[in-house]
């Protein structure tokens, strides 16, 4: 457990004062606590490092820690200085800016180090110096993002499913996230296959084929082959349909859906072929048919789910919107700048080709970006200077904007790389951090078996409570006293799973227990019906566990009874039954006595219920008579 | 061509255009509270000097910025309960340490409450635990309000319990607190009834001593 959360537990325990009226039972007790004007020079430690500044240095900024009365705080009565427990390096320049009123970062630091660090004395970061201020604000925007990342990458892919999803919500994370499952893999790839048949198909359609037989022209194969382009591309779009389909019921917003790009794309795939279904063919709207095929290729661009570049790229194109209409905007700018001075310049000139602006225009973009194609060339000489000043200011133009959009496209790219990194070792981190927590829960478990099950030597349990700090002590001290508030124990996943199995079993016996204890209605359990059909339903778990889980006889070696405040008669009597043991870690209501049942248990669980309880029963209705309210059974097969 | 000369001569620092504003917002909310002084909180509280101190720099530890806000505070609380679900007993607590409903809990109130559970007199402690158990400050515990709360305290406990926590533990228990509490039988507690009971019942008497020596 954090360090720093231990500083809490005492207000956690104090808490638990709110409890007790529900309790049933006394609160265990708790475990026994063995265990600071004219100007003067004022001493401030800081983990070791002794520093010594004046008063007054100090009270030039009030509304600080160690400006205001908070500093009295820490101060160390015995050492007649004032203590804090963090770190000396960082305290140098937070001190520092008390000496001299600027308050630099400093470059070799861990940014969140250093804003807690501000945070802890009650500085405002505005105040860092301009010297400082701008490595200070870069280094924080990107950490900010590294971490917005990290939670993105955390909570968004592979979470897992929350336990009562519906079909609905299931079909959502299989289609956006296909590595999930096999199903939806295979999905992945079919889609993946049948937009690369689609795309080759509309490409192969407009190869030549040879010509049929009987006629000299060579045909392109989409009309040599018609029926089975046909077939191919409904194979296609029917894929391309259901997907769509399926895609727009899963989806958690249909609407935004519908308007997100990947849907349009989708949907101007499929459509040219449905428009072509339902228009007639005659000749006049054949020309627009033509132009809706063009819309096929479109189909390409659903690559894109499939490839990670391809968004990459996508989003790279969109987040430099900017410098893309900076460089639209300079181009359109010079274009019609040289446009007109070409013109101008060749208008002269017989034959030439450049007939008008707008023709000019044609020259001028083929110069800037230096294709040079040949179809226009200027004569005059005029024409010759300004056409090498366009293609020289072509290059300048065009160049400025571009490592704009090339760094950040590597920015991103270089981004989504750490995330698949970060997703790779998130697993691992994990599960590492599952089993820490496992650790603290389990200390608690392991704890209690340790006092029940007990060492014969009170050496050894002393030994075994030494091993605990003091924290934990106290810690299981506050889970203790929840289980008695709530009368149930904390157990691990195993028994209960094995208590769930055998529950049905017991089905019968456990009713009527809820029966008359609702009968019952008291705090204490009264009754030696239902404690014994308890115990009998015990028994009966335990046998069962048994037979059930562990698949052959085993003898049942001990069974653990917690009581509270038996008084010494019963005890005694306890110890005339079998042999025994009392364990007293120091807290007189709380005994455990182990007993040994010398029967072993039938193959059976009906069989077995007759003999064994006969013992215990009896040490109960001795004790009955005490003033206890309630008893656990924990039943474990060594 | 142009392509390649401008990515040769790349040099330019990344631009974030729009997310200076968000600067601001981030560093205006960095609150800081201080609490009263020493001498004060001694005077107001059953702590001596040093045990304030104590408190103080652990509770500066974990949060510098002086207040603490309720999603810290059930962080806080459900790393003691890892087996269950903390989060709605520790609203409620939340809730009964914060007497201002300001929606934030500050060192004042943090030693106040203390101060009452640990070393207040038994009414004193038995007037918090009503105040726990009154969510809506009524001057009445009912029975809904009853079986928030012990449904609260039965999901620390988590899944894996023994006996098998069965569906209607809380309503028995809430049916059981109510007979002893009650008095009159009107179907509500009020703080008079509450704290007579507790006083006729020895287990909880007893019980309330156990907390004194916590720190």
């Amino acid at each position: 457990m954090a360090a720093g959360v231990a500083t809490w537990l005492p207000f956690a325990r104090a808490a638990a004062v709110g409890w007790l009226p529900l309790a049933k039972k006394t609160m265990p007790k708790p475990p026994v606590d063995n265990s600071s004007k004219s100007d003067e020079i004022l001493y401030v430690n800081v983990s070791g490092v002794r520093f010594q500044t004046w008063k007054n240095t100090l009270d030039r900024y009030p509304e600080t820690l160690l400006g205001s009365s908070e500093k009295e705080f820490f101060y160390n009565e015995d050492t007649q200085e004032y203590f804090f427990d963090r770190d000396p390096e960082m305290f140098r320049h937070i001190l520092n800016f008390y000496r001299t009123g600027k308050l630099h970062y400093p470059r070799n630091e861990c940014i969140q180090a250093f804003d807690e660090e501000l945070a802890f004395y009650g500085i405002v970061p505005e105040i860092i110096g301009d010297c400082c201020m701008e490595e200070y604000r870069d280094r924080k925007k990107e950490n900010q993002e590294r971490l917005a990342e990290d939670t993105e990458a955390n909570e968004g892919m592979d979470a897992p499913l929350p336990p009562h999803s519906t079909s609905r919500e299931r079909l959502w994370r299989a289609f956006e996230n296909p590595h999930t499952s096999t199903m939806a893999l295979v999905f992945y790839y079919v889609t993946g296959f049948f937009i690369a048949v689609s795309v080759i198909a509309n490409v192969v359609e407009t190869v030549p084929c040879r010509p049929r037989k009987g006629s000299v022209k060579d045909l392109p194969c989409g009309e040599k082959y018609q029926l089975a382009f046909f077939c191919m591309d409904t194979a296609c779009v029917l894929i391309f349909t259901f997907e769509y389909l399926m895609r727009l019921f899963a989806a958690p917003s249909r609407c935004k859906f519908m308007r997100s790009v990947m849907s349009v794309i989708d949907v101007v795939a499929i459509m040219p072929y449905y428009i072509g279904l339902v228009m007639p063919e005659n000749e006049d709207v054949s020309g627009a048919f033509v132009t809706l095929r063009v819309f096929r290729v479109f189909r390409i661009f659903k690559f894109s789910r499939h490839s990670q570049g391809l968004r990459i790229l996508g989003y790279t194109l969109k987040s430099c919107a900017s410098e893309l209409g900076f460089l639209l905007f300079s181009l359109t700018m010079a274009i019609i700048i040289f446009a007109t001075v070409m013109f101008y310049a060749e208008k002269g000139t017989a034959g030439s080709t450049f007939t008008s602006i707008p023709a000019s225009f044609w020259y001028t973009i083929v110069t800037m970006t230096t294709l040079g194609y040949g179809d226009m060339v200027p004569n005059t000489i005029a024409g010759k200077i300004f056409g090498s000043i366009c293609s020289l200011s072509g290059v300048l133009v065009i160049a400025l904007p571009v490592p704009v959009i090339v760094s950040n496209f590597s920015r991103i790219y270089h981004q989504n790389q750490r995330a698949d990194k970060m997703r790779a070792q998130q697993k691992v981190r994990l599960a590492r951090i599952r089993m820490a927590k496992k650790g603290t829960a389990n200390a608690f478990l392991q704890y209690k078996e340790d006092r029940s099950l007990g060492d014969r030597d009170s050496d050894t349990t002393a030994l075994c409570v030494k091993n605990r700090s003091a924290f934990e002590h106290q810690h299981h001290h506050l889970l203790h006293c929840l289980e008695k508030t709530t009368n149930h124990e904390f157990t691990n996943e195993m028994t209960y799973s094995e208590l769930c199995m055998t529950e049905s079993v017991g089905y019968r016996t456990s009713r009527s227990t809820s029966l008359s204890s609702q009968q019952g209605a008291q705090n204490n359990s009264t009754g030696c019906c239902p404690r014994r059909a308890r115990r009998r339903a015990a028994m009966r778990l335990a046998n069962s566990t048994v037979s059930v889980s562990r698949g052959s006889v085993q003898e049942l070696d001990t069974l653990h009874i917690k009581t509270t405040s038996i008084p010494p008669q019963t005890r005694s009597s306890l110890n005339a039954q079998t042999g025994d043991l009392k364990l007293n870690c120091g807290e007189q209501d709380f005994t455990a006595a182990i007993i040994s049942i010398p029967t072993p248990p039938a193959n059976t669980p009906d069989e077995s219920l007759p003999p064994s309880p006969a013992p215990i029963p009896g040490i109960l209705r001795n004790t009955r008579a005490t003033a206890y309210t309630h008893d656990t059974v924990k039943i474990s097969s060594l | 061509m142009g392509a390649v000369v401008g990515t040769l001569t790349m040099q330019t620092k990344q631009r974030r255009p729009s997310r200076d504003r968000a600067d601001d917002d981030l560093e205006m909310t960095m609150v800081c509270h201080r609490p009263e002084g020493l001498d004060q909180l001694e005077a107001q509280t059953n702590f001596s000097k040093r045990e304030l101190q104590v408190l103080y720099r652990g509770f500066k530890n974990e949060c510098p910025s002086g207040i603490v806000n309720e999603e810290t505070f059930k962080q806080i609380y459900s790393q003691f309960f890892p087996h269950g679900d903390a989060s709605t007993y520790a609203h409620f607590l939340f809730n009964a340490f914060d007497s201002a409903h300001t929606g934030s809990i500050k060192f004042e109130d943090f030693v106040t409450a203390l101060s009452i559970l640990l070393r207040g007199s038994v009414t004193e402690k038995l007037q918090w635990t009503f105040n726990l158990y009154d969510i809506n400050r009524d001057g009445y515990i009912n029975k809904e309000e009853m079986t928030d709360i012990v449904r609260a305290i039965y999901d620390m406990m988590g899944k894996y319990t023994y006996p098998v926590l069965k569906n209607d533990a809380p309503k028995q228990h809430v049916e059981a607190f109510f007979q002893k509490m009650d008095k009159n039988r009107d179907g509500v507690v009020t703080l008079d009834e509450f704290i007579l009971s507790c006083q006729e019942d020895e287990n909880i008497m007893r019980s309330l001593q156990l907390f004194e020596n916590v720190i």
